[in-house]
């Protein structure tokens, strides 16, 4: 498929899709969203962008091998669990680390935003590799 | 040791694992590392269940019933141990047996991922997350099961994944119904309040979704038929973990369930005893008319179920104990036996009893390492299948169930009979079709098949020899099953 | 609603069976969709269907302002839908090569296992 219209599009969508991404992703622990709807929304861009041109374009613009982003995933999941079993707490036992921005608001980050960001991983990894996989099989 | 510990090792194996993508070396080297972690956690948790009665876990640090509560009884904690043996001897049968295109596209990850299903379905004290960790196992069976896309693994994967997603849509729908009806999923809170729900008809639709769920499973009769067309198309160590752990986790629930959640029910434990009795008969006449060494064992593998469930129907503690006992032991034995399928079939080229023979001459010790689990599976002495079996038949006797107690020591004979022909198929008379072409197997690679074979059959000895011992974990075992108040207690404490 | 839902899983679950009594792996697939359909809205009609307030405790209140409705059924709808998701991607995929390798779609004509 080679449409000019599509291709344009999907090259300016694909920044503001992973944004969003990212953006529902990171607001997920106290609002609609999270890792998993992020992340089928960022692999559903790389999908568009595989459409607009092809899977090997597509491979091309993830940062890693899919199964690189699914162990990576899969690890920050486990690691945010075990971050409570260090501490002597049950696993999956959320830790906080309060901070602030350098212009003095407040940042929260804990290992529930890590837990998203694995799921996050996980899912753009296997999705993409589904749509890959059936993609490139004609 | 933490209760997550026996779920984490092979979760962290397998992603490990799939960093090392395309690196078969390290992650060969990772697959049986990680089983050995495995296994190790299973002695640490079964040790400390025994020194110190019922672990619980409360994941996240939420308390029960609102979060997820890991348990590990003695039961559950034997049930991890005996994984992780099967975890191990596996992983390392693999290193040989599973072929280089296999091992590439992920054979080890996919591995360890189904033994944390497997382990996190034995620990887990919840009922949605019993299902969650069903789908974690069967998902990567699947897999596990078509990798290589052989013709006959394809068909056999379409029919086993076909009945395991009507069992596992029958599971869902029993979770949502209990938890319209007692608005908990945490088993002991429902165990609490299902016994105060005063709507036995209800309980009676519930106890018959989850029974028929579980059952598909564990293939029980009259649904064990995906079991057959597909446990023999998969290389030997794929069909070997399938056919020594997958089915028990379907046992395990049943009894978890049957137990713990639902009690004693006359309706159900009545048809278990009536279906034990079936799935006995009916998995040793199917194993009879089979003429292919793992297709005779997979249908040895429904005639056992039937053993695991008799025990359960019995419901006294002798019963339940030789029920744990018999898991154990059936897990140990069976895998052995698909282990040595699977040397006998890379030494010959063929499973086909026709197209072998005279074994015994040229691999004497082969011959003897099949003798000693065939002869345990039909319940010789002084090999472990002697023990559960003596004690079923005496806790059947106990209780007055002679017809079963018959069916039991008859299909028990039926089995030696199959042993036996595979025996003289195999390794005792002369192939009466000699137009084959032997690949052969090198003596290393001889070495590192047998290697875990014959570690469980040293454990299947030991287990005989040393019953005693072994039966007092089982008897453990049971004593908690059949107080279900101490499980309950374990995870709630005093509040209702 | 109350009345209407466990119609709709009915007729979900006697579709989705009658697709899978049908000869064709495709059918089985879409069979197996509907069922799994159909066990989500079940899960979402047994915990029941009402019009509340969300569960969220407000700011500077220590319990939840009654009546809220029941989050959990959700959340378990949530999982369901993802693990269904991920095993259909892998049915149709499996579908797809065994339609590859035997070239027909016709679940009668896969014998090979029983021979």
């Amino acid at each position: 498929m080679s449409s000019l219209i599509l291709r344009t599009a999907a090259r300016h969508l694909l920044p503001l899709l992973v944004l969003y991404s990212v953006f529902l992703l990171v607001q997920g622990h106290n609002h609609p969203g999270g890792g998993f709807i992020g992340g089928l929304i960022a692999a559903a861009a790389i999908g568009l962008y595989a459409l607009a041109y092809d899977v090997a374009e597509a491979r091309r613009i993830l940062p890693a091998a899919p199964h690189y982003l699914i162990a990576a995933g899969l690890l920050a999941a486990a690691g945010s669990g075990v971050w409570g079993l260090m501490r002597g707490k049950p696993f999956l036992e959320s830790g906080w680390l309060q901070t602030q921005w350098p212009a003095g608001v407040p940042l929260e980050l804990g290992t529930p935003l890590l837990f998203d960001a694995g799921v996050y991983l996980v899912v753009i990894g296997v999705a993409v590799t589904i749509l890959f996989t059936l993609a490139e099989e004609d | 040791m933490p209760l997550i510990v026996p779920v984490l090792v092979p979760f962290v194996t397998a992603a490990v694992s799939l960093l090392a993508w395309r690196r078969a070396p390290v992650q060969r080297l990772l697959g049986a590392i990680g089983a050995a972690g495995l296994l190790t956690s299973g002695i640490v948790l079964l040790v400390q269940v025994r020194t110190q009665g019922i672990q619980t876990s409360q994941i996240g640090g939420w308390p029960a019933p609102y979060g997820i509560t890991f348990v590990a009884d003695h039961f559950s904690a034997l049930m991890v141990l005996v994984t992780g043996v099967i975890g191990l001897s596996v992983a390392v049968y693999s290193l040989v047996e599973i072929d280089g295109p296999r091992q590439s596209f992920g054979y080890f990850p996919l591995l360890h991922i189904m033994l944390t299903g497997v382990t996190g379905a034995f620990l887990t004290g919840d009922m949605f997350n019993l299902y969650v960790w069903f789908e974690v196992m069967l998902i990567s069976s699947f897999v596990l099961l078509a990798l290589g896309s052989e013709r006959p693994q394809l068909e056999g994967a379409l029919k086993y994944v076909t009945l395991n997603l009507v069992s596992s849509f029958l599971f869902l729908t029993a979770v949502g119904i209990l938890y319209g009806e007692v608005g908990t999923l945490n088993m002991a809170h429902a165990a609490r309040r299902i016994r105060a729900l005063g709507n036995p008809d209800l309980v009676a639709i519930l106890a018959m979704l989850f029974f028929i769920s579980f059952g598909i499973k564990a293939a029980v009769f009259p649904l064990f038929f995906w079991l057959p067309a597909s446990y023999h198309t998969p290389p030997a160590a794929v069909s070997a973990v399938f056919a020594g752990l997958l089915t028990k986790v379907g046992v395990y629930a049943l009894i978890r369930t049957f137990t713990l959640v639902f009690g004693q029910l006359e309706l159900v434990h009545t048809l278990v005893l009536i279906l034990a009795g079936f799935t006995m008969v009916t998995g040793v006449l199917g194993a009879i008319a089979q003429d292919e060494f793992r297709r005779i064992l997979s249908f040895h593998i429904i005639s056992q179920i039937g053993y695991m469930i008799l025990g359960l129907g019995l419901y006294t503690p002798l019963a339940l104990a030789g029920s744990v006992f018999y898991i154990v032991h059936h897990i140990v034995v069976k895998t052995n036996l698909f282990l040595i399928g699977g040397i006998v079939r890379g030494l010959e080229g063929s499973e086909r009893l026709e197209r072998l023979g005279g074994l015994y001459n040229r691999k004497p010790w082969l011959a003897l390492l099949f003798a000693i689990p065939a002869l345990s599976l039909a319940g010789l002495p002084p090999l472990s299948g002697f023990v559960a079996k003596l004690a079923l038949v005496r806790a059947g006797l106990e209780v007055g169930e002679y017809a079963l107690v018959g069916v039991a020591l008859g299909v028990s004979l039926l089995t030696l009979y199959s042993m036996a022909k595979i025996w003289n198929a195999v390794f005792w008379e002369a192939p009466s079709d000699t137009s084959k072409a032997a690949p052969g197997l090198g003596g290393g690679a001889q070495a590192v098949l047998a290697g875990p074979a014959a570690m469980l059959a040293l454990l299947t000895v030991c287990m005989g020899l040393l019953a005693g011992p072994a039966f007092l974990a089982a008897e453990a075992a049971a004593a908690e099953l059949l107080d279900p108040e101490r499980y309950i207690y374990a995870v709630l404490g005093d509040a209702s | 609603m109350n009345l209407v839902l466990p119609f709709v899983v009915g007729g979900l679950v006697a579709a989705g069976l009658y697709m899978m009594m049908r000869r064709s792996a495709i059918k089985l697939v879409i069979g197996l969709a509907l069922l799994s359909h159909a066990a989500h809205l079940l899960i979402f009609t047994a915990g029941r269907l009402t019009r509340r307030g969300e569960p969220l405790v407000p700011e500077g209140e220590t319990v939840l302002p009654k009546p809220y409705a029941d989050p959990l059924p959700q959340a378990l709808i949530l999982t369901a839908i993802v693990i269904s998701f991920g095993l259909m991607a892998f049915t149709i995929a499996l579908v797809y090569r065994a339609y590859q390798e035997t070239g027909t779609d016709d679940l009668d004509d896969l014998t090979v296992t029983e021979e």
